[in-house]
């Protein structure tokens, strides 16, 4: 029994991996002037194409190769990092917010404010939503705002659909009858009683839009719909990387590499992190 | 002295008009264990909701009245009547497993009711249930306090649940089948413990079960309750002495002995079930609805 337990309460190969990734991806987008080898945004002619170190014809300081205007590709993954984490965090916990707050209140309360919530979410779904990313910062204006707006603007749906789904099961529990009779108020009761049993799944899909923000502004990047041309992103480089794929494939494959492990990362980030939060399967 | 808990002629209906209680009528002395006994889906469970509060909202109450401790609760506005019942009554649940928040300790879920709602000091709380753990026989209540509803068994909760319920000193516990959800040699301790505590507190108690085993051991008065009319009431005694109605007999005969496990079981006999369909319809003839 108390083997069993400790096995749980360490820390599972999942957590360690994906954390891991995540945290250095993290640090080295927030020290990246101090990280990077190289400045991202200078061009170097005779540079040009550089394989990456494994390969004949690399050059020492430019590990993963360059681009074909000789820009450093280590350096320009990791400050594409910056923005891809800024709106990683700030599109996921805005849809977060807003979504999560629509669900617990339409799947608690249910009847009117439930009917009119979830026709919105059903209309709003309806909409293709790389076409809706395209078509919202077409009009907000690229920029980082934008994207991150955008991005919560499309998304908050999915936390609503689900934490709604969770809130009406909760709700339905012998515990909020207790507290029901007990004489708690129903917003105390919403939260008290209703809310603790649904942030285990909150934590998880936060972690989960983290990814998903993640792709969304690679493609918008891709697509140059993203933030000023000038500041690389995955989404640019992999843009770029595209055109000169058979002269130069690591331009391609290194971006793409990051962008998997990064969404991978914080997909089974949530998921071990819900488990350590939820206290029955702890 | 007025009763405990008074209800009158009590009707509810589903939304397609059947309807789910009869003209219910039944009252609980202070101090005094009343069972409700009845098959599933007789509407034992629904009384006890109705009575605090809790009918799913697709159940309606279109006749009837009920009265705790002499207050009229359809009087009552809501947020009044809410109080009333969260102060004088208290339910022990059927599933001890689903009737604690699985995310919040065991003592924080004990305490809360008494400090936010009856408005204790945190500290007189914490005294009061740790005396009422001590009345359910719980040896280590620093540990259990400590703990989440998962970390402990289900007899454990359940006498969590019981003690929770006497806490406040209500005038009326509504014990939904405390027992059913537990092992056999459990389901004898809990028992015990409730009609311990029912006695040294004097707390009424309505107790729903189908078990007439059950009933036999803790209750004083019995309402035989099928298709969700009372079709008799009497001393629990008088009732194993001489059943009156042909149902009540045919429920008696059905009780499985665990002296002659082999023995096969009695259904329910046909010509009783025909008896009580004609009871029932009979009922609801002479029952004009009040609403149309």
């Amino acid at each position: 029994m108390d083997e069993g337990r400790a096995r749980r309460r360490g820390v599972s190969p999942r957590l360690w991996l994906a954390g891991g990734w995540l945290l250095l991806a993290l640090l080295a987008a927030i020290f990246a002037p101090l990280v990077a080898p190289q400045d991202p945004l200078a061009q170097d002619l005779m540079l040009e194409r550089l394989p990456p170190f494994w390969l004949d014809g690399a050059e020492p300081g430019y590990w993963l190769g360059t681009d074909s205007l000789g820009r450093d590709l280590l350096s320009r993954l990791i400050f594409g990092g910056r923005i891809a984490f800024i709106v990683a965090f700030a599109a996921a916990i805005a849809a977060c917010l807003v979504g999560s707050t629509l669900g617990l209140i339409s799947g608690y309360f249910g009847g009117w404010a439930d009917r009119i919530i979830s026709r919105i979410v059903d209309v709003w779904m309806a909409f293709p939503p790389v076409l809706f990313a395209i078509l919202l910062v077409a009009v907000l204006g690229t920029g980082l705002s934008s994207v991150i707006l955008a991005i919560a603007i499309i998304d908050w749906t999915r936390f609503c659909r689900v934490i709604r789904a969770e809130t009406m099961g909760q709700s339905r529990m012998d515990y909020v009858e207790n507290a029901r009779i007990a004489g708690y108020g129903r917003i105390g009761i919403m939260l008290r009683e209703v809310l603790t049993n649904v942030v285990p799944s909150i934590v998880a899909l936060l972690s989960l839009e983290m990814g998903i923000a993640v792709i969304v502004e690679a493609i918008l990047s891709f697509v140059n719909l993203s933030i000023s041309t000038d500041d690389p992103t995955w989404g640019g480089i992999i843009a770029e990387g595209r055109l000169s794929i058979h002269q130069a494939w690591w331009v391609l494959v290194f971006p793409l590499i990051t962008l998997i492990l990064t969404v991978l990362s914080f997909s089974q980030f949530g998921e071990a992190l819900k488990t350590r939060f939820d206290p029955v399967l702890r | 002295m007025s009763a405990c808990l008074d209800i009158r002629d009590l009707s509810a209906v589903l939304p397609n008009g059947q309807r789910v209680l009869r003209s219910v009528s039944l009252a609980v002395q202070p101090g005094e264990v009343r069972a409700l006994v009845g098959e599933s889906g007789a509407g034992k469970t629904m009384i006890g909701k109705a009575v605090l509060g809790v009918l799913p909202s697709s159940v309606r109450i279109v006749e009837g009245d009920m009265r705790l401790e002499g207050e009229d609760l359809g009087k009552l506005q809501p947020k009044a009547r809410r109080t009333l019942i969260g102060a004088r009554t208290a339910l022990i649940p059927q599933d001890p497993l689903t009737a604690l928040n699985p995310s919040r300790r065991i003592g924080s879920q004990m305490t809360d009711r008494l400090v936010r709602i009856l408005g204790w000091s945190g500290e007189r709380a914490d005294t009061r249930i740790r005396q009422l753990l001590g009345e359910v026989q719980i040896r280590d209540p620093d540990r259990v306090l400590k703990s989440y509803p998962h970390e402990l068994s289900g007899g454990m909760r359940q006498r969590v649940l019981i003690a929770a319920a006497f806490a406040a000193e209500p005038r009326l516990i509504v014990a939904d089948e405390p027992t059913t959800a537990l092992d056999v040699t459990v389901q004898k301790q809990i028992l015990r413990l409730i009609a311990q505590l029912q006695r040294e507190h004097g707390t009424a108690i309505l107790f729903v079960t189908h078990d007439l085993g059950v009933v036999a051991k803790i209750s004083q008065k019995v309402s035989v309750l099928y298709a969700g009319k009372v079709v008799e009431e009497a001393e629990t005694a008088a009732l194993f002495a001489a059943p009156q109605h042909p149902y009540t007999r045919a429920l008696m005969a059905a009780t499985p002995r665990y002296t002659d496990p082999f023995a096969s079981l009695k259904p329910v006999d046909d010509a009783v079930l025909a008896g009580l369909a004609a009871e029932i319809t009979a009922a609801d003839q002479a029952w004009r609805r009040p609403h149309g």
